[in-house]
């Protein structure tokens, strides 16, 4: 296998493991956790290694898991006090936890060779040097095996949670009475989030981590409704953002984890602008649509209401009409040629009049705006 | 003869840190009845609803099911919720919501499967809602989404039911809707508390009232306890006033 295609599965399947617990997160509003988790683990990697004295020691995915899950713990504690924020404290938390092991790896430079920058970008470059070596035998790059294997615990554990999941994030309180704890599923997600975070991190670093863990789901939320579906676009669009992003990096001779990010993004610019059903287009045209339709309806009501009357002549005119509705005489011009040509009115001499068609016309928008209350608008009933 | 007493609330008080939001409360509900829950606002009816749960850790007093048991499986008492408690931009159908009421009696790891999905749809027609069991639930009215909800406690095949103002913003429709099947439950010799807000509605529709301010005012059977001496301890002078002043024009 290539070093461009080793590296290209490698962040395809990070991005699909990372896509699945951070759904949950997006659905949870706790999108900003990953930030906090994904710097914070580092103290976790300097703590395990100044026990250990391996850097590729298993130990060091462990500490740095449980320092995830005690990020987590350490914010939720301090919110609890009602002393201040939750968004205050994830971003003491982290910050704080993340620059005490940059000052320890610094103390220790002599012994710890972690490279500081490389943290927050991390080095997918360098994944294809470190090989998995069995019996004498190259069986590729190591990180091929350890991002594979958490995309298939992910795909377990959220497989064999999945209703428990689903339950706890959409109405804690009724899951609590039916006797499913939210904190023990909370806890197993975060437990995940952090591992996979871990093991991400470690490729790809932290920016990348939380742009995986995050984009790809929201993304996907505009694309669907379904929960299942969304999961699988969700890895789908991570995995393509890695791929696509990796032979941007090459064409573009700059960082591998940054252009992957950028890829990411635009993946959800184009979802949130093109969307079909929840996109930004869409949802305006929908707003125009709705806006010109009542722009006709609130001309309607104007008309009837002063059908009639003695003054009748000078609210129903073209003329005089900018001037009640507030509105220039070309809005007025073209609700009223709608209205005309669909029979809901007639002009005569410059005067509008409702038609029976109109009246029945109204009386239907009325009870399609206001139910069994729309009575109360019938002007047979007197208004 | 003496009838069951279903729920039974012994000094109970409930504080958030020192502050008591339910005080010294005594309340029996008994079997097979339909029981209002009625007070100003913040007088802990919700609060009282949750610790009867085991939501809210009380600070002193104890909870207690005769006529479910000690032991039994946790959602033999069903729970619904304020409607506006969740997020209902969440990705789930009418149909899924209402098979979480099937969760309690699943337990852990054990998926739904064809009894849970039919058992479902029964209850959404339960509540005339069977034609939106596949309609995601960020495109269900207010109404919709608070029959939903009620589905889903039906669901659950219980013995109690604990409502938290179920009636909060629904159209008329809905309103009918779910009066009849309070009454249905009843008649069912299920036991059914409701927190309510609206005093005109009381009559008609329960046929017990707890009065609660912070205390338990007083409680019992409408005809004797739903007055005005007792409306007006519960409520202060003046908002009640005002409320026995609207439902004088209503009738």
């Amino acid at each position: 296998m290539s070093a461009g295609l080793e590296i290209s599965l490698i962040a395809a399947l990070i991005s699909a493991a990372c896509a699945l617990p951070g759904a949950f997160l997006v659905f949870r509003r706790m999108s900003m956790m990953t930030d906090a988790i994904t710097h914070s683990i580092l103290l976790g990697i300097v703590l395990a290694f100044f026990r250990t004295r391996d850097l590729t020691s298993p130990w060091l995915i462990v500490g740095a898991t449980l320092m995830g899950v005690f990020t987590v713990w350490l914010t939720e504690t301090l919110t609890q006090t009602r002393l201040l924020k939750e968004d205050a404290a994830i971003g003491i938390v982290y910050s704080t936890l993340f620059s005490v092991a940059i000052i320890l790896i610094a103390l220790n430079a002599r012994s710890v060779h972690i490279d500081t920058d490389s943290v927050l970008l991390g080095e997918l470059a360098f994944a294809p040097f470190d090989r998995l070596i069995l019996f004498g035998r190259d069986f590729g790059a190591r990180s091929i095996y350890l991002s594979g294997i958490v995309l298939i615990i992910n795909l377990a554990v959220i497989g064999i949670f999945y209703k428990e999941l689903r339950l706890t994030t959409f109405d804690p309180a009724f899951a609590a009475a039916i006797g499913f704890s939210p904190f023990i599923v909370h806890y197993l997600l975060m437990l995940l989030v952090s591992m996979t975070a871990v093991a991400a991190f470690e490729a790809v670093g932290s920016v990348l981590v939380v742009a995986f863990m995050i984009i790809p789901p929201v993304t996907a939320g505009f694309l669907s409704d379904n929960m299942k579906t969304q999961f699988v676009l969700s890895a789908l669009i991570g995995a393509l953002s890695g791929v696509v992003g990796y032979a941007a990096a090459v064409k573009l001779d700059v960082s591998i984890a940054g252009c992957m990010a950028v890829v990411c993004g635009l993946f959800f610019m184009l979802a949130f602008l093109f969307a079909p059903k929840r996109g930004w287009v869409s949802e305006r045209a929908r707003y125009w649509a709705r806006k010109i339709e009542f722009d006709r309806f609130t001309l309607l009501t104007h008309l009837i209401h002063h059908a009639g009357s003695e003054i009748e002549e000078r609210e129903n005119s073209l003329a005089s009409l900018p001037h009640h509705l507030g509105w220039s005489p070309r809005r007025v011009e073209r609700a009223s040629r709608y209205l005309i040509e669909r029979g809901t009115i007639r002009s005569f001499n410059g005067i509008f009049f409702v038609s029976d068609r109109g009246k029945t016309e109204y009386l239907s928008y009325c009870r399609e705006l206001f139910g069994d209350a729309a009575e109360n608008f019938d002007p047979a009933n007197g208004g | 003869m003496k009838s069951e007493t279903a729920i039974v609330v012994e000094d109970l008080t409930v504080a958030y840190d020192v502050k008591p939001v339910l005080w010294d409360v005594d309340l029996d509900i008994p079997a097979g009845t339909l029981t209002a829950i009625i007070g100003p606002n913040g007088a802990g009816k919700t609060t009282l609803l949750k610790a009867i749960l085991g939501l809210v850790k009380p600070i002193s007093g104890s909870i207690e099911f005769p006529t479910v048991g000690k032991n039994a499986r946790k959602d033999l008492i069903a729970y619904v919720p304020q409607s506006g408690s969740v997020d209902w931009d969440f990705p789930v159908n009418a149909l899924d919501v209402v098979m979480m009421g099937r969760y309690g009696y699943l337990g852990w790891f054990r998926r739904p499967g064809k009894a849970d999905r039919a058992a479902a749809m029964e209850a959404l027609a339960a509540v005339g809602m069977e034609s939106f069991a596949l309609r995601q639930i960020d495109q269900l009215s207010g109404g919709q989404q608070q029959r939903v909800f009620l589905a889903r406690a039906l669901v659950q095949n219980a013995e109690i039911y604990l409502m938290d103002e179920p009636f909060k913003g629904v159209d008329a429709r809905t309103e009918k809707a779910i009066v009849a099947l309070l009454k249905g439950l009843k008649n069912d010799g299920k036991t059914v508390v409701v927190v309510h807000h609206d005093l005109q509605t009381v009559r008609g529709t329960f046929d017990r009232v707890a009065l609660i301010n912070l205390h338990v005012i007083d409680s019992g059977p409408i005809q004797t306890v739903f007055n005005e001496s007792n409306l007006a301890r519960t409520y202060g002078g003046k908002e009640f006033l005002a409320s026995a002043h609207k439902g004088e024009r209503h009738d």
